[in-house]
């Protein structure tokens, strides 16, 4: 956990600032994350939540107009996306996006393989494959039938979520960044993912959770909590701070961040 | 989220595969079309009377015919004389061939192209007629074939040994006063495939006609002719490719099947003519008729196509359902980028009670290219209980291209059932990204999109194929976005 000496530095944010089509959202954040710890990053809408998971991805509809970010070690804004998510990084997306026609286990494989490619590990079959998919199945308590569907075509809601985790189960990236993996989640199917997320806890790995609610904090705890507000980080704490904004808003954080 | 279009126009940057010339010493004949050179074309392959009587009838007809140009394509009048049309490799011998008698030349060229001509290669099950410029140079397995009782030949060969069944089904689908291209085909044609299944008989292997045009300023107008008799099954495939060139060259070729009661033809096409540089310069114009007739009761025939080459593409694979519960079915996957231009589409006609057919149309468009679905379901007041189902997709990759759908119904009897569905998507941002957030390359995730987009057309093809039909693609989109 976060006294752990041994924690190494996953990813060094330092001054982003990103615009898209001439709009400034982030302006010079900062953020320290190291292996083992799972951050939340709490803040209004239009705070840029959901800018900095995409901007980390690698989305390149955002322009960087500032700041450095370091992935253990290495710039992490250099590389293009897929190579970003080949060496670890893993965005779990708020709205997962439906591909017709191809099969959600064919591109996992597909996913998983390049993984290992990077890595200089020979590529997986498909039944050994198979066997993996199905033990990360169970986790997710998805059915069979989710082997020979299409990716994400004709989710429910809940299943796309689920179908994230089970992504990431597969792929066990070394920093997972989930985009408002709640959203549009019943009280069942949050906990399904929350179970899936906490088991995927490891002193390793770090996880980051962009979330507009609290609610998903009661099922993940959190080491440590960040509000995003105004394209910057203004206030950092512990998962009590997450309480504190489910009680008192938002407001008072910027009021005061501006008296300090 | 905004979407960035200057990634998905980047994806365009194809290589042609098949783009060499084959040297080889050639008979060519002057360009120039008139009743001399009908004369001497069927002088050449030593043709009964009939036929050449036929041709010059057609030709006749032809020179009061228009060219088209209700198509969705644009292109400069075609000059028919500088056309040549027929040549062949120089045989050392007469008469018929082995394979041990093919120029080496020859049998690199289709080993080349991916089609080996010995019959131990990779194509082991599938029988191959190799039609190389105006003349058929190799049909392998036909002992194998023969013993089953199926005709699997050349044109030509068919017209020597087979007089009887060519002047009986010739025309008898697509008649020499059709349409402009085929009143030229009938006039001019030079070789093709032959096929006829006998009574009850499933043809033992995929039979396949690799078409390739070799020589400059030549036209290649093939003929193909599949019989099916009662109750026969066949499954043909036919490739095509053609040198890169500068200048267009036409192919104008005609394919008529005839299936009696209870017989099934399954007709696969891989079509990848020379498209065209990235400018537009070049490329094949494929201005083919296609038409199948389901003559008996219960007869079936199905049309599956990947049309990824060609400059423009103007083809209609057709099926008149005669026969009472007759199956027509059209499965199409076409591909155009940069300048290409495709215009094709099915006619079904109903005219048989309770027929059926089923149109499956995904048009791929990206960079310049325009690709338009035409297609017409004709219900006669004859076919009581005709049904049709037709789906009509269309993928945009970037911003310059076109999709365009031209549905024509035509229902004349109340108790038939026709449905249309159609949709235009392109691919998002948003699908490559989610992509490329998993670690796959740009490429990758594009053939897999696509590939994805394709599925329920390529899952008709047969195995052999749908693995070449899903490699081709990859090819044809090549630096499509990038």
């Amino acid at each position: 956990m976060t006294t752990n000496t041994q924690n190494t530095a996953i990813l060094e944010i330092k001054g982003l600032s990103a615009e898209i089509n001439g709009r400034a959202i982030l302006k010079g954040l900062d953020l320290h994350v190291r292996s083992g710890e799972v951050h939340a990053i709490m803040g209004p809408n239009g705070a840029g939540k959901s800018t900095l998971s995409q901007v980390l991805a690698g989305r390149q509809s955002y322009a960087i107009t500032a700041g450095s970010v370091l992935f253990r070690g290495e710039d992490l804004l250099s590389l293009p996306a897929e190579e970003r998510a080949r060496r670890g990084l893993f965005l779990g997306f708020q709205y997962p996006v439906e591909i017709p026609g191809v099969n959600n286990v064919y591109l996992l494989k597909a996913a998983l393989n390049a993984k290992r490619k990077q890595a200089g590990l020979a590529e997986v079959d498909a039944f050994e494959f198979l066997g993996l998919v199905r033990e990360k199945m169970q986790l997710m308590q998805m059915d069979e039938s989710f082997l020979s569907r299409g990716v994400n075509e004709g989710f429910s809601g809940g299943e796309k979520k689920r179908n994230e985790i089970l992504q990431m189960a597969v792929l066990e990236p070394v920093l997972a960044i989930l985009d408002e993996t709640d959203s549009g989640l019943d009280i069942d199917a949050l906990k399904v993912v929350a179970n899936g997320v906490n088991s995927l806890r490891r002193h390793d790995r770090a996880i980051l959770l962009v979330t507009h609610y609290q609610r998903l904090l009661d099922y993940i705890t959190p080491d440590y909590v960040h509000v995003l507000m105004d394209g910057k980080i203004l206030k950092s704490g512990t998962a009590t701070l997450a309480h504190e904004l489910e009680a008192r808003g938002y407001d008072w954080v910027r009021e005061e961040a501006a008296h300090t | 989220m905004a979407s960035t279009p200057h990634d998905l126009d980047n994806l365009v940057a194809q290589k042609y595969q098949h783009g060499f010339v084959t040297d080889i010493e050639s008979d060519t004949v002057p360009p120039g079309l008139d009743e001399d050179l009908i004369r001497l074309i069927s002088a050449k392959k030593k043709e009964p009377q009939f036929l050449l009587d036929w041709r010059l009838k057609s030709y006749r007809h032809w020179q009061t015919m228009q060219e088209p140009h209700w198509a969705h394509a644009r292109y400069p009048a075609i000059d028919y004389q500088s056309i040549s049309y027929y040549s062949a490799p120089k045989a050392k011998t007469d008469g018929p061939k082995t394979l041990a008698d093919v120029d080496p030349k020859l049998l690199a060229t289709y080993d080349k192209l991916g089609v080996p001509l010995h019959e131990r290669a990779r194509l082991a099950g599938v029988a191959v007629d190799a039609v190389f410029d105006s003349v058929s140079v190799a049909t392998t397995f036909k002992d194998r074939l023969s013993r089953a009782g199926v005709v699997f030949c050349p044109f030509s060969e068919a017209v020597q040994l087979h007089p009887k069944l060519i002047e009986q089904y010739l025309g008898s689908v697509v008649p020499t006063t059709d349409n402009f291209y085929a009143a030229l085909n009938s006039a001019v044609f030079t070789d093709g495939s032959f096929v006829y299944i006998p009574k009850g008989v499933r043809c033992p292997m995929e039979l396949s006609t690799y078409f390739r045009i070799n020589a400059a300023n030549t036209g290649q107008f093939e003929r193909t002719l599949i019989i099916a008799d009662e109750g026969s099954h066949v499954s043909y495939l036919e490739g095509c490719t053609a040198p890169m060139r500068d200048e267009n060259q036409l192919h104008a070729a005609v394919v008529e099947l005839v299936a009696l009661n209870d017989a099934t033809i399954k007709y696969s096409t891989v079509q990848n003519w020379y498209p065209g540089d990235e400018n537009g310069l070049g490329g094949i114009y494929n201005f083919v008729t296609k038409r199948g007739e389901c003559r008996g009761d219960r007869s079936r025939i199905s049309w599956t196509q990947v049309e990824t080459g060609s400059a423009i593409t103007w083809k209609y694979p057709s099926c008149v359902l005669l026969g009472n519960h007759s199956v027509g079915e059209f499965y199409s996957v076409a591909v155009a980028n940069h300048y290409q231009q495709a215009d094709t589409g099915t006619k079904m006609i109903h005219i048989g009670k309770n027929t059926r057919s089923t149109i499956v149309s995904k048009g791929i468009s990206a960079g310049h290219a325009n690709n338009s679905y035409r297609g017409l379901v004709k219900v006669a007041a004859s076919a009581d209980g005709a049904r049709n189902y037709t789906q009509c997709d269309s993928l945009l990759m970037g911003s310059e291209c076109g999709a365009h759908t031209f549905p024509y119904i035509e229902v004349k009897n109340p108790s038939a059932t026709v449905e249309h569905e159609a949709t235009t998507s392109k691919i998002s941002e948003d699908q490559l990204f989610y992509c490329l957030q998993r670690g796959l390359s740009q490429e990758d995730a594009i053939n897999m999109i696509v590939n994805g987009f394709c599925k329920s057309v390529f899952k008709e093809l047969p195995m052999e194929f749908a693995v070449e039909a899903q490699n081709l693609l990859a090819v044809s989109l090549e630096g499509a976005v990038g």
